[in-house]
């Protein structure tokens, strides 16, 4: 399942497909390709290393989407061409370059790791290829590094942050601490806790943070008794959620200051946290349980297809494929109709399993922000932190 | 600054630094006895803790990753020492360098290939799943405590086998006169093979007691390495004893550092081994400084 | 360390020179690589100033080559080239100097884990505070192309042409700086104190100094590839600073071969060519990279270069005979 399952390409082919694609670029440009030709996709996803297990399901539900529409986008063939980016920043650029340049990939999904995301970023404003990001939350794609070709239909590092900032304040808390890794991830979220408690009515008293991606919390944990405090969020993300988590509770803070965060504390994570995670509050775009038929509909067919269950990034792959799907329809396949291409994209309403959402000025899902609280292994949606949120774009302007 | 704030800190310290203290260890005495430099002692660090994650997860009793980490750690190391290392003891040091930079990449790729790319968190022991209160507000995990109880264990058992046995202190000569160890007819060979193997076993052990510390993640020795480079130049290279107080200083200057002065934390240690460079260039217990 | 003969050097001209014409016979996508892979022979070029020439084996070049890519972040954007190489060069000769000098105090494997941990503080240093952006790294934009009042615009289009020529020409006249440097009396204490220390020290020299100087034009001339490299990318992270592509560029040195300085050219080269096959014929490009690392220090110590020597050695016995004298 490396590739898309209506073109499939075999790996061998898509070299002698990368041979192809060298010799004819000596030749120039022919019109013709845009018409007829299948459309070149790149899927620039990690699908090895740390963060293998959420490409997958972002490339899976992409194609699901893809198929859903007979493999077509816009009245032409779409072939993917999937490319593993390992989470590694240092080939980031390079590894976009064989996409562009060597498989003349005519748009761009990815990626994961928000400094791999970068050099997307940087080839979607230096190039003109359209790019959906389709989990990397850096604000800064959709702030002052936002550009006609750059979209994201997950999240802004702000958002999930801001609502469970909003919601802890308006349940009364006043005092509370952000408990984090310090880089650019963890601080955006700091900054949307810190304002959306504000909103609700309280204030962060203390930032504790911790170089990326140590593990050693003990230094930071033995701070927050002293503190007197109501309680504490945080953004942590896969094994060093598990770990925060786990010794929050080992160190008997669970039960005097309540724990909550961005959703990505819990996300994935639950089995593996256990008993120490049950009664968690934390805020995301997407949550178990979350019931209208667009999900309902979704998850079934993610199932059958995949054979594992659906999850937040599978649905932002999907959401991914909808709205290139949305753009490429109203250009008729014409990918090259950059400025009808992109407001189309911008002017989508798109029917997501997490409910619809359409995009802020600077190309941000404005979406719902729900609750949720981890009980017995699911985070169940317990109501909505913030209603329709948008990340505020400071600094965007589009050219 | 509260009491017991700074209590809870120091323990944390202690438990950082001797887990430090058996990967250093390892480290300088291959330094100090056959003078090669391994990259890829991290690595080994690593492959413990995957098995240990591997063994918990296959039998669900992180006991049996101990004696199993100690014991292929012992065999693993005997292996490379004979089909690799032993090549390597009289080459320069850039060929040393890429040699274990090489196994890093191998070790990695084998990770990969057997166990997957997951960061994968190990539960402690359920006999040891419980905290103890260490002040009237914070609790301390149990299994933190046995962590620091083994490691110093380890500790006392190295230097009584150093100084105490006949193998010991043959160790002792090589690390301290290499060029001793033939004169003094010992068999150079066998004392390699075991310093290598100890080595690469307390590098394993490391990893093992550390898995559901720090869960298990790819490059995870990394930080590790980097860390113990630190400690031998800080302790002196080929002594035990400055590995030993080396790595306690540093595990105890790292968590106070990142507790009291944040910001500057990643920096503490660095800005400790510059200062021991310029005070006392081959580190604070090198023999004869 | 020896300098290319007269055959060598035509050699390499010829390749500089197919090298120069690649936008005319390669695709857009090798012209690219192959500016890669000149920046990345001008990073181990000035690693073997340490290794090659003076013995010197550090793991933590690499930060001087990421602080002269950082130097194109922090400058004002829009200042011209002219202004930001030897800016790069400066700001990474200044990181060298205090690094060298306390690096220094140790020798052999001290020295290696030495420079290791500097490197990484220096890489800490980008990735965990915001003085470079932080860990995502930062886009920066490319110093502009003008000299004297003369602006050079250039279009997006050529833009991959322009660059492959500039680093080019940025190599080639680091190489032929070094080969001269070679020549004179630096150079001749570099070799002495690599064969031994001892002696050149009984012989007057002041050898921590020589050595500190080398430390600091190797950290400077890793600042220029590190600004060419921003140049090329338009893109830094603090993964440019970190101990892997250190230990990469001594991995292109043993490629290319320790005992001649057009070793490095040759081994970045293969380096770079082997990343690439590596992925085009597997998805386990450190199984590849490790093996070949392997047989490279087990069959092949003396390199590629070392190959060439052993062609060359039979057909010109008197020159190539003094340099096989030296390890």
């Amino acid at each position: 399942m490396r590739d898309s399952a209506n073109t499939p390409v075999p790996r061998r082919g898509l070299v002698a497909l990368a041979g192809a694609a060298v010799l004819a670029e000596a030749l120039p440009p022919r019109p013709a390709l845009a018409q007829g030709g299948p459309l070149r996709v790149g899927l620039m996803l990690p699908f090895s290393g740390t963060f293998a297990a959420l490409g997958e399901n972002i490339a899976a539900a992409f194609e699901m989407h893809l198929a859903e529409r007979g493999g077509r986008m816009g009245g032409r063939p779409v072939q993917i061409i999937r490319l593993d980016d390992e989470s590694n920043p240092a080939n980031a650029v390079q590894n976009v370059n064989r996409l562009v340049s060597r498989d003349r990939a005519e748009a761009l999904v990815g990626t994961v790791h928000s400094g791999v995301v970068m050099a997307l970023v940087q080839a979607a404003r230096e190039r003109g290829v359209p790019l959906i990001i389709p989990n990397a939350g850096n604000v800064a794609a959709t702030r002052e590094l936002c550009s006609p070709t750059v979209f994201r239909t997950s999240f802004s590092n702000w958002q999930p942050a801001y609502g469970m900032g909003l919601a802890l304040g308006k349940q009364g808390a006043k005092r509370a601490a952000w408990v984090t890794w310090d880089y650019a991830a963890g601080n955006e979220a700091g900054e949307g806790f810190r304002q959306g408690l504000a909103a609700g009515g309280g204030e962060v008293v203390r930032e504790l943070k911790l170089p990326f991606p140590e593990t050693n919390f003990q230094p930071l944990l033995a701070q927050i008794p002293g503190l007197s405090l109501d309680a504490v969020g945080s953004f942590f993300a896969g094994g060093g959620a598990v770990q925060f988590v786990r010794e929050y509770a080992a160190a008997g803070l669970k039960e005097r200051v309540p724990l909550c965060g961005s959703g990505f504390l819990t996300e994935g994570t639950l089995q593996a946290q256990g008993a120490a995670a049950e009664g968690i509050r934390t805020a995301l775009h997407y949550g178990d349980g979350l019931d209208n038929p667009k999900n309902t509909a979704f998850r079934r067919a993610f199932r059958e297809r995949a054979n594992r269950d659906a999850d937040v990034y599978a649905v932002q792959g999907y959401d991914a494929a909808q709205l290139l799907g949305i753009g490429l329809d109203a250009v008729r396949g014409d990918i090259s109709a950059e400025k009808e291409l992109t407001r189309a994209m911008r002017g989508a309403r798109v029917d997501s399993p997490r409910g619809a959402f359409t995009l802020s000025p600077s190309h941000n899902p404005v979406q719902n922000i729900y609750l949720r609280e981890a009980r017995s292994g699911e985070n169940r949606v317990v109501g909505v932190a913030a209603e329709a949120l948008a990340d505020p774009g400071t600094g965007c302007r589009m050219s | 600054m509260d009491v017991s704030g700074l209590l809870a800190q120091v323990l944390n310290g202690l438990q950082y630094g001797l887990l430090l203290f058996l990967i250093s260890s390892g480290l300088t005495l291959v330094f100090g006895v056959m003078g090669v430099i391994n990259l890829a002692h991290g690595s080994l660090f690593m492959i413990g803790a995957y098995a240990a994650f591997a063994i918990t997860r296959l039998t669900g009793a992180l006991w049996l990753a101990l004696p199993a980490a100690v014991a292929g750690g012992l065999l693993f190391g005997a292996l490379l020492e004979r089909v690799l290392f032993r090549r390597f003891y009289r080459r320069e040091h850039l060929d040393q360098v890429l040699l274990t930079f090489a196994l890093i990449l191998l070790f990695e790729e084998a990770r990969s290939a057997l166990l997957g790319n997951d960061f994968h968190s190990v539960p402690a022991p359920a006999v040891l799943d419980f905290s103890v209160p260490v002040t009237a507000a914070f609790s301390y995990s149990a299994y933190r405590l046995a962590v620091l109880a083994v490691c110093l264990l380890v500790a006392v058992l190295m230097f009584l086998g150093i100084e105490r046995t006949r193998l010991g202190s043959a160790v002792r000569a090589a690390a301290e006169k290499p060029e001793m160890v033939e004169l003094l007819g010992l068999d150079a060979r066998r004392i390699h093979m075991v310093v290598f193997a100890v080595g690469t076993a307390l590098a394993m052990l490391a990893g093992a007691l550390a898995a559901p510390l720090q869960s298990v993640y790819p490059n995870m020795g990394d930080g590790f390495l980097i860390v113990s480079f630190v400690v031998v130049v800080v302790g002196g290279v080929g002594s035990v004893a400055g590995a030993f107080w080396g790595a306690l200083l540093i595990g105890l200057v790292d968590t106070l550092g990142k507790a009291y002065v944040p910001g500057a934390a990643g920096l503490a240690v660095y800005v400790l081994m510059a200062a021991v460079l310029l005070w006392r260039p081959g580190g604070l217990f090198a023999r004869g400084a | 360390m020896i300098v290319a003969s007269r055959a060598g050097h035509a050699a390499l001209a010829l390749a500089a020179l197919a090298v120069a014409l690649m936008p005319l016979w390669a695709s857009g996508y090798h012209v690219q690589l192959a500016s890669t892979a000149l920046v990345a022979a001008m990073f181990a070029l000035s690693l073997q100033l340490l290794v090659g020439a003076a013995g010197m084996v550090s793991l933590g070049h690499a930060a001087f080559f990421g602080i002269g890519a950082y130097a194109v972040h922090l400058l004002p954007a829009g200042l011209s080239i002219l202004f930001t190489l030897p800016a790069s060069a400066l700001l990474a000769a200044a990181a060298a100097l205090p690094v060298g000098a306390l690096s220094l105090r140790t020798r052999g494997f001290f020295f290696l884990m030495t420079t290791l941990a500097f490197g990484q503080m220096l890489f800490f240093l980008f990735h965990d505070t915001p003085l470079g952006g932080g860990k995502d790294g930062v886009f920066v934009s490319r110093p502009a192309l003008e000299a004297f009042g003369f602006a050079f615009e250039v279009p997006r289009r050529s833009r991959p042409t322009v660059l492959l020529l500039l680093n080019l020409g940025v190599l080639a006249a680091m190489y032929a700086g070094l080969a001269a440097l070679m020549g004179t009396l630096f150079g001749h204490a570099l070799r002495g104190i690599r064969e031994n220390e001892d002696r050149m020290r009984a012989l007057g020299y002041d050898t921590r100094r020589v050595k500190l100087a080398a430390f600091v034009l190797a950290g400077a001339l890793a600042g220029v590839a590190g600004h060419m490299s921003a140049m090329t990318e338009a893109f830094v992270n603090p993964e440019l600073l970190g101990w892997h592509r250190s230990a990469e560029g001594l991995l292109m040195i043993l490629l290319g071969g320790l005992g001649a300085l057009h070793g490095p050219i040759l081994g970045a080269a293969a380096f770079v060519g082997l990343g690439e096959a590596a992925t085009l014929l597997t998805e386990r490009r450190r199984l590849v990279e490790g093996l070949v690392i392997l047989a490279v220090v087990l069959v092949l110590p003396r390199g590629l270069a070392g190959l060439r020597l052993g062609l060359l050695r039979r057909r010109e016995p008197a020159p190539v005979a003094a340099a096989a004298a030296e390890p």
